[in-house]
């Protein structure tokens, strides 16, 4: 038994450090607490037309790509491109939220690279965005008909990751939808 | 013509200089009153055990993201209008996670986190109580058999 001892110990070391190796990448991912809840109320005016406004009711019925971006945000110039062809695709509808942007700004932007927000709201205080948990851009939350938040993905999304994670959420969603 | 690119650089070189100067005095001099010194006392010690959550090892006290400012904000916003530490806590943590509290609390998902200490200095005393009595043996059963030697010769 004592003649083992070290390797039992080694042993137990090399899985705690594989274990910590294996979730380096994600060590900065705050799991967010609103994944299956009912997505925060909001009321916004939308970005170059601030005398409408759209509320979470009048988003409710579909399920829809929420994503939070700013002309500010350099990540978000990269992720642009995806969205620009998630909208085109029309798997579903993407809506944005600008977030702590000027709207001229927000609309030279989107004018250089693209509009794929057939909604784009602007959270100029960043008061929404708090409610959502958000703490940096982009982010995309998909929301579904019921106004429930199903997933969150912080950072640049890419087709990659819409295959692995989204696509087969929007399979469970459908198939839900039908069940009922 | 041949100005408007000079006359642009200027522009520019302004801006630049004017961001700098004004997010500098942004950070300096926060723009937060408080009504009293219980109010900001109960403040700093909360944002104090808030974490930031863009500036992951930064408190909200300390961080100097755009996001934290906001939260400031929040966090007295809130108190100003009547809420307990607890449900400012609470609101962030619905928002943001268990992960923004450095104070975690007694859950399910924080009992190992919580009772792990305990529990491996109940393991460590267990085996040092072990060893204590196995040594404690050995030694009664070494004392022993010299005794028994030197009572070999009174038995002679």
């Amino acid at each position: 038994m004592k003649r083992w001892l070290p390797l039992i110990a080694f042993a137990v070391l090399a899985l705690l450090l594989g274990f910590g190796l294996k979730n380096a990448g994600t060590k900065n991912l705050i799991p967010s607490p609103l994944i299956d809840k009912s997505a925060p109320d909001f009321n916004l005016p939308l970005v170059g037309q601030p005398e409408v406004f759209v509320s979470k009711a009048d988003l409710l019925g579909t399920t829809y790509l929420l994503n939070v971006w700013g002309s500010w945000c350099v990540a978000c110039r990269v992720e642009h491109p995806f969205m620009n062809q998630l909208s085109r695709s029309g798997i579903l509808p993407v809506y944005g939220l600008n977030w702590k942007d000027e709207p001229d700004e927000a609309i030279a932007w989107l004018k250089q690279f693209g509009d794929p927000y057939s909604i784009n709201m602007s959270d100029y205080s960043g008061r929404t965005a708090i409610d959502f948990g958000v703490y940096g851009a982009p982010e995309s939350f998909i929301i579904d008909s019921r106004g429930n938040v199903r997933y969150k993905h912080v950072g640049v999304l890419n087709q990659q990751i819409f295959e692995r994670e989204i696509r087969p959420l929007l399979a469970t969603i459908e198939g839900e939808v039908s069940g009922q | 013509m041949g100005n408007k690119p000079m006359k642009n650089t200027f522009i520019y070189l302004i801006l630049g200089i004017s961001i700098t100067l004004f997010s500098a005095f942004s950070v300096a001099a926060p723009p937060l009153k408080f009504d009293n010194e219980v109010q900001e006392s109960r403040f700093n010690s909360l944002v104090a055990e808030l974490r930031c959550a863009v500036c992951q090892n930064q408190s909200l006290a300390d961080s100097d993201a755009e996001l934290a400012q906001d939260l400031r904000r929040e966090v007295l916003n809130l108190i100003r209008s009547g809420k307990t530490d607890d449900q400012v806590k609470d609101f962030l943590v619905q928002r943001y996670g268990e992960f923004v509290l450095y104070r975690p609390r007694l859950e399910q998902s924080t009992y190992l986190l919580w009772l792990g200490p305990a529990v491996f200095f109940l393991i460590a005393a267990l085996f040092i109580g072990l060893v204590i009595r196995k040594r404690n043996q050995q030694f009664l059963e070494d004392k022993n058999r010299p005794n028994n030697k030197d009572e070999n010769p009174h038995d002679d």
